[in-house]
C-alpha cells in the first residue's frame, strides 16, 4: 500500500510541537496516547464491527501492569511496555472467546459489564492497586539515557514513536487479506465463513490485537505521568474514546488520531468551564455527528474530495 | 439473623420495585423496535425533577405531583421519539447508542445547570414516613408504599397487555414486527404510545426514587447500568421477566451491601455477566 503525500505530511506535522509549542509537549503526549487508544478501538469497532462500551478495561489493565512492574521490580520503560502488552493481550484473548459469541444488546452489556467488573475489582483490591487513591510510588527509569522530565520532551518523543510503530502495524493489518476479511465480517458475519474466512477466529485475533494496543497505550500513560489512578478503568474513559473515534470517523486509520487531536485540544482550551458543561457540548456533538455526519469528520471531508478510482 | 434476613428481603424487594418501574418501559420498547435507548434514565430524571420543582417551589403535596411526573416524562420521551429516534430505527446499534448517550450527556448537564449538582429532596407526607413493626421487624412505610405501587403497576400493565386490543397489537409487534405490519397493525403508532407509556413509568420511578436513593444530575448515568441489567437479564419485551429480574437484582444488591460491603457493586456485575453468558437473550427472553 503506497503512502499518500498527505499522510507523509501529517506525520511530519506531528514533529512540529517540539519546535513550535514546547510548553504544550505534555498535552501532545496525552494526545498521542489517546490516539493510540482510539486506534485500538478502531480496529475492533471500525473494522471488525464489535461495539464495545468497556474498552478502557484493557487500557487500565496495561496501565496497572506497567505501574506495578515499575513500582516493585524494575522501572525500565520498554520492558514495562512489553509486559503491559502481554498482560493486556492475555486478558483480551481470554475475553475474546466470550465476546465473539454475542451480538446486539448482549454484546454491549457484556463489554460494559467486563469494564465495570475490572473497575470494581481494582477499587476493591486496594492493597495491590491503591484503590481510589491510585497507585503511588512509581519510579520510571531512563529511556536510552533520557529522563522523563517536567517538560515532557522525552515523553512526547516516546509516545509518538510508539504510536507511529503501532500505526504502521495496524496499517499493515488493515491492508492485508486478514483486514479485508474483518471488513467482510463487519458487513455480513454469516456469509464470510462461506467464502473461507472463519468469522469467530478472525474476530478473536482482531480483539486480542486491539487489547494489546490498548494495553500499550495504558502503559504509556503510566510511564509518562508516573501515576495510575482508578480513572484509567472508568466507564468515562471508555465513553470518551468512543466519542473521539466517532468524531474523527470510525473505520479509517486516521479517524482516532484526528478525533484525539480535536477532542483534547478543545478540552485544553475550554478547561476553564465546568466539566459538567463540557459534557453538554460533547453530547450535542454526538447527536449532530450521528444525525448529520455518520462517518465522522474524515468521512465528511472525504465526500468533498472524491477519491480517484 | 432471621430478622435481618427479612429486613434485607423487604428492603431489597422495595428497591427492586423501583428498578422495575424504571426499566419496564425500556424492556418493551427495546423488544418492539430493537432501539437501544440509553437515555431511558434521563426520562426518569425528568420525572424526578418535575416532582422536586412542584413540591419544593410550588408547595404541592407529594402524591399530587406523581401524575405530573408521569406526564412530563411521557411528553419529553414522545418529543424525542418524534424528532430524533424515529430516524434511526434502521441504523446500527452503534449509532443508536451514540445518539442516546449524547442525549444523556446533554440532560445531565442541563439538570446541573438548572438545579445545581446537589442532591435534591422532596418532602413526603407524614403518613408515608416512619415504620410499622411486625413480628419484631421494622418495615418502613414508604417502602411498603413502593411495593404496593410496584405490584399494582405490574397488575395494570399485565392486564393492559394481555386483555386489551392495544396490548394485543403491542405483543404482535414485539413477536414479529414485519408480520404485524402485514396484518395491518399500525406498529409506529403502537410504538409511539408504548414509548410514551414507558417514558412516563420511568418518570414515575424517578419521582418515587427521590426518597430512597436521592436525585442528582448524574442519576441518568448511575442508574442506567442497573436498568440495562434488568432489561438484559429479564429478556426483551417481557414484563414478567423484567419484574423477576428487577426483584432479583434489588434483593441481591441489598444483600451484597449488607453482607459483603467490601465487594461493592462487584457482585451485581458478576451476576449480570454470568447470567448473560448463560442466557444471552435473558431469563425470559425469546430471542
Amino acid at each position: 500500500m503506497r503512502w499518500h503525500p498527505l499522510e507523509i505530511a501529517f506525520w511530519l506535522c506531528t514533529l512540529l510541537p517540539f519546535a513550535v509549542a514546547p510548553s504544550y509537549l505534555s498535552l501532545a503526549s496525552q494526545i498521542a496516547i489517546t490516539a493510540l487508544f482510539a486506534l485500538s478501538l478502531d480496529l475492533i469497532l471500525g473494522y471488525a464491527g464489535i461495539v464495545s462500551l468497556g474498552h478502557a478495561a484493557f487500557f487500565g489493565f496495561g496501565a496497572y501492569s506497567a505501574g506495578l512492574l515499575s513500582k516493585h521490580y524494575l522501572g525500565e520503560p520498554l520492558t514495562g511496555l512489553l509486559a503491559a502488552a502481554i498482560a493486556a493481550g492475555v486478558l483480551g484473548y481470554a475475553l475474546s472467546h466470550v465476546i465473539v459469541r454475542f451480538r446486539h444488546l448482549a454484546l454491549i452489556m457484556l463489554t460494559l459489564g467486563f469494564g465495570l467488573l475490572l473497575h470494581e475489582a481494582a477499587n476493591s483490591a486496594s492493597a495491590l492497586t491503591g484503590g481510589a487513591d491510585g497507585l503511588q510510588g512509581i519510579k520510571v527509569g531512563t529511556l536510552f539515557g533520557f529522563k522523563f522530565d517536567l517538560y515532557g520532551r522525552t515523553a512526547y518523543a516516546y509516545s509518538l514513536a510508539v504510536l507511529f510503530l503501532c500505526f504502521l502495524i495496524c496499517r499493515r493489518i488493515i491492508h492485508s487479506p486478514f483486514g479485508l476479511a474483518l471488513r467482510g465480517i463487519r458487513e455480513n458475519a454469516t456469509r464470510m465463513p462461506a467464502i473461507g474466512a472463519p468469522s469467530r477466529a478472525h474476530l478473536r485475533k482482531a480483539y486480542t490485537i486491539a487489547a494489546v494496543i490498548a494495553g500499550i497505550a495504558g502503559a504509556l500513560l503510566t510511564q509518562t505521568t508516573s501515576t495510575v489512578s482508578l480513572e484509567v478503568l472508568s466507564f468515562g474513559r471508555s465513553a470518551d474514546v468512543l466519542v473521539i473515534l466517532i468524531l474523527g470517523g470510525a473505520g479509517r486509520l486516521y479517524g482516532g488520531i484526528i478525533g484525539a487531536i480535536i477532542y483534547l485540544v478543545a478540552r485544553d482550551q475550554f478547561s476553564g468551564i465546568n466539566p459538567q458543561y463540557w459534557y453538554f457540548w460533547i453530547g450535542l456533538l454526538l447527536v449532530v455527528v450521528v444525525m448529520f455526519l455518520p462517518n465522522g469528520i474524515l468521512g465528511g471531508l472525504a465526500r468533498f474530495f472524491p477519491r480517484r478510482a | 439473623m432471621l430478622s435481618s434476613l427479612a429486613a434485607v428481603l423487604f428492603d431489597g424487594f422495595a428497591y427492586g420495585m423501583l428498578l422495575f418501574l424504571l426499566s419496564v418501559g425500556l424492556s418493551v420498547t427495546l423488544g418492539m423496535m430493537n432501539f437501544v435507548n440509553l437515555a431511558h434514565c434521563s426520562f426518569a430524571a425528568v420525572g424526578g425533577y418535575a416532582t422536586v420543582t412542584l413540591v419544593n417551589r410550588l408547595g404541592w403535596p407529594f402524591l399530587a405531583t406523581l401524575p405530573i411526573a408521569f406526564a412530563a416524562a411521557a411528553l419529553v420521551s414522545i418529543l424525542l421519539e418524534r424528532t430524533l429516534y424515529r430516524r434511526l430505527y434502521r441504523s446500527s446499534d452503534l449509532d443508536q447508542c451514540l445518539l442516546t448517550i449524547g442525549i444523556v450527556f446533554i440532560s445531565v448537564a442541563a439538570f446541573a445547570w438548572f438545579y445545581t449538582t446537589e442532591q435534591q429532596s422532596a418532602r413526603v407526607p407524614e403518613y408515608l414516613k416512619g415504620s410499622v413493626q411486625f413480628l419484631g421487624v421494622n418495615f418502613a412505610v414508604y417502602r411498603l408504599f413502593l411495593i404496593v405501587f410496584g405490584l399494582a403497576t405490574t397488575a395494570i400493565l399485565v392486564l393492559l397487555l394481555e386483555q386489551t386490543r392495544f396490548g394485543a397489537r403491542v405483543r404482535a409487534a414485539v413477536d414479529n414486527q414485519r408480520m404485524a405490519r402485514g396484518l395491518g397493525i399500525d406498529v409506529d403508532r403502537a410504538f409511539m404510545i408504548t414509548f410514551a407509556l414507558g417514558g412516563g413509568l420511568a418518570g414515575l420511578g424517578g419521582a418515587l426514587a427521590i426518597e430512597v436513593i436521592g436525585l442528582d444530575p448524574a442519576f441518568a448515568l448511575t442508574y442506567l447500568v442497573y436498568v440495562l441489567i434488568v432489561v438484559a437479564v429479564g429478556g426483551l419485551g417481557s414484563i414478567g421477566g423484567s419484574f423477576a429480574a428487577a426483584a432479583v437484582l434489588g434483593i441481591s444488591d441489598m444483600a451484597g451491601k449488607y453482607y459483603f460491603p467490601w465487594l461493592g457493586a462487584f457482585l451485581i456485575y458478576l451476576v449480570m455477566v454470568g447470567l448473560l453468558m448463560w442466557r444471552p437473550a435473558g431469563l425470559f427472553g425469546k430471542r
